[in-house]
């Protein structure tokens, strides 16, 4: 059995493979075994947000029958991976297998950081950059310290991408507001939705940024769909992207 | 009807300079609790000893109540209980009466909001003036509070003037904040002058000592109870903590969280009457005690009423709190409202991007973001939410069950866009597009690519 399941979010498969190519780049080119179940499709999030645990349910016991033989779980995708790790104990029943599973499941940051231990990113980017940390990496999994708590803190993403040669992390006004993608909430509360992806937009640029970065393409699709309607020239990156080429050692 | 709040929220956005103005306005507040709660560094430590103490108090309540109940007492207060808001404003209607009460001024109280007194005592002669600034402005302007505790936050200092030009009498166009707040504070002092009775809500109730505390940055509460010889306080049973010991935890964490200051201007201890007043308190359930005895609900009876949930939440300041269809808006309305009613409040717990903020905001650490999730399970469990919306769901579940439909399907879509993109502009595509692109459709997935990946040695770079 492989090592590391590879986790492609639905929408990830079908818009933007390029992500999910570089995060298998990045995971084996740490040397790790990685295989990608193929009757994958979604995790359920979709449904589940939008208030139908009937629907999403079928999907989640799918998702563990498919990924439960993994040592680890890594996906490109924060939200998506804090829907397996916090909502599929309450979905699918808390058993030792589901827990077992939520707790080795990873977005792409953490895994490189705490599981992997990956210290040292020797690489490029050379480019000013507006970070855009999606609100289920923050407050979910808790990769970065949100700017709501008074704790010490901390950044698992940018402790990783600041080490790359050139790049520039600009300050934002608002550090980590919700850029309003939110899933269905894009198309239920589309006014609010827009007004505040325009908002996050209009905050990277009088920062300077030339590009966002994020770990949500499902953020992303949202900030870019905006820019591009607005013609704002401000292109998207994931994470992954941004660390395909790069070194990574412990 | 029932009140949508996407709709309300789109009204409200359309003013995109208004939409914008409210948003910073807000945003300042939150920014000031950021400022503030910096400052003490074991803010995390208090915020969860507040948690605890609030958990502790509810596993308990009925307990607590009775010895606040109790002491109370025995320091001279009279003590009744109300089962809903009608017995509430019917116990307050008959201490009134009895003294032929016919002017009462009031400091804030969501309660009394949530009990709808001001109508019910003015159907019967008594004249209820609202004694806070902001309330006054919504009073005198005959809305709801858009804030729980900005209650006016959504008028601007110019509209303000208007208001007061017609109902005050200031001079037209006059629309400076200092000088509108005296007039205010002139016309409000003969009010207090000549009431016969004050009401005041309730921040917390110390079991402990038998008395309680209201918290205000006007002193119109102080006012209102230190001139009349009738003193009425209202509160929900959830108001009550153990000891004065406890007191303290909630009062840095309140001031703070609700508008980045250190304390609040006035914090008043009452435990007795005036010599010669009367002093009463009326304890309301009000559907509390249904909510305590649902485990996944409880929580949301920790809440202190600070509204920082309210200023972080992305939604609320770009909607306004007359979006929400209960009088508590923003995310803890959206729990609270629902749990009272889930049909006549059914858009409110998909009023949210569900980001989270309010939950690592509040004071308390109400997991509000997850309780309203699990209120979105409880609206499709009661078949509330829209059709269309079901079935989208339902037919998504259905193809995402089946791997090769998945991937049949996509890749169907995925060439409609190509070759025919308008095909997009309907269903939830056309509300997509409105505002936005949808991104480029590419020609392969990443099964596709990952097949031609696997093919090719790891580069091994670490």
């Amino acid at each position: 059995m492989a090592k590391v399941g590879l986790f492609i979010p639905c929408y990830v498969d079908q818009f933007f493979p390029r992500v999910g190519l570089a995060t298998l780049r990045v995971l084996r080119g740490l040397g790790l075994e990685v295989e990608y179940p193929r009757d994958q499709t979604c995790c359920g999030q979709p449904m589940f947000n939008t208030g139908c645990s009937q629907e999403a349910r079928p999907l989640a016991e799918r998702f563990v029958r498919l990924f439960s033989g993994y040592e680890a779980v890594v996906a490109p995708s924060a939200s998506c991976v804090a829907m397996v790790k916090l909502q599929y104990p309450g979905l699918v029943g808390d058993t030792p297998e589901v827990r077992a599973l939520a707790s080795r499941t990873f977005d792409l940051s953490e895994y490189l950081v705490d599981v992997v231990k990956v210290t040292r990113v020797d690489g490029e980017f050379r480019k000013k950059v507006g970070l855009h940390r999606s609100c289920h990496g923050i407050r979910e999994l808790r990769e970065s310290r949100s700017s709501e708590r008074m704790d010490a803190p901390f950044d698992k993403t940018r402790q990783l991408v600041s080490q790359l040669r050139g790049i520039e992390l600009v300050e934002l006004e608002r550090a980590d507001e919700c850029c309003g993608f939110g899933g269905t909430f894009a198309v239920t509360e589309e006014a609010v939705s827009c007004m505040m992806g325009r908002d996050r937009i209009a905050d990277h640029v009088r920062a300077g940024a030339e590009v966002i970065a994020g770990y949500d393409m499902s953020c992303l699709m949202h900030l870019d769909g905006l820019a591009r309607r607005d013609g704002t020239k401000l292109p998207i990156v994931h994470v992954a992207e941004m660390l395909e080429k790069a070194r990574l050692s412990r | 009807m029932i009140h949508h709040h996407p709709e309300k929220a789109r009204l409200f956005v359309l003013d995109d300079e208004r939409a914008h103005w409210h948003d910073k306005a807000l945003w300042f507040v939150r920014v000031k609790r950021d400022r503030a709660a910096a400052t003490v560094p074991e803010w995390e430590g208090l915020r969860t000893a507040a948690e605890g103490i609030k958990v502790h108090t509810l596993s308990r309540l009925a307990e607590y109540l009775e010895e606040f109940e109790r002491k109370a007492t025995a320091n001279g207060i009279q003590v009744h209980w109300a089962r809903d808001g009608e017995e509430h404003n019917r116990i307050v209607h008959g201490i009134l009466e009895k003294r032929g009460v016919q002017r009462m001024v009031k400091s804030k109280s969501m309660l009394t909001e949530e009990c709808h007194l001001n109508p019910y005592l003015e159907a019967r002669g008594i004249e209820v003036v609202d004694t806070d600034l902001g309330e006054r402005i919504v009073q005198l302007a005959g809305e709801p509070p858009s804030h729980i505790v900005m209650p006016a936050i959504h008028r601007k200092k110019e509209e303000i003037g208007e208001l007061f030009h017609e109902k005050l009498g200031t001079p037209r166009g006059l629309s400076d904040p200092t000088l509108l707040t005296e007039r205010a504070r002139a016309h409000l002092r003969e009010k207090f002058l000549k009431a016969e009775a004050g009401l005041t809500g309730v921040n917390f109730a110390i079991a402990e000592t038998g008395g309680f505390v209201v918290v205000t940055n006007e002193g119109n509460a102080d006012m209102g109870t230190t001139l009349p010889p009738v003193h009425i306080a209202s509160m929900g049973i959830e108001k009550v903590i153990p000891r004065l010991a406890d007191l303290g935890i909630f009062l840095r964490l309140l001031a703070r969280s609700a508008t980045g200051q250190p304390v609040s201007s006035y914090t008043t201890h009452f435990h007795s009457p005036l010599p010669g007043g009367e002093l009463h308190l009326v304890i309301v359930d009000n559907g509390r005690s249904e909510m305590l005895s649902e485990a996944h609900r409880r929580k949301a009876l920790c809440c202190i009423r600070c509204g920082a949930c309210l200023n972080t939440c992305p939604v609320y300041r770009r909607s306004g709190g007359y979006s929400y269809s209960y009088l508590i808006p923003g995310p803890i309305g959206s729990v609270l409202g629902p749990h009272r009613d889930l049909a006549g409040h059914a858009s409110l717990p998909f009023a949210s991007s569900l980001c989270g903020s309010c939950t690592d905001v509040c004071p308390v650490k109400v997991d509000l973001h997850h309780q309203l999730l699990a209120l979105r399970q409880e609206a499709g469990e009661e078949k509330l939410l829209p059709f269309g919306k079901r079935m989208g769901m339902k037919m998504a579940s259905f193809a995402m069950a089946r791997p090769a439909l998945f991937r049949a399907g996509g890749k169907f879509a995925r060439w409609i866009l190509r070759v025919a993109p308008g095909l997009a502009r309907v269903g939830p595509g056309a509300v997509w597009l409105r505002g936005r692109e949808l991104p480029e459709p590419p020609t392969e997935t990443f099964a596709d690519l990952y097949d031609r990946e696997m093919a090719t040695r790891p580069e091994v770079k670490s």
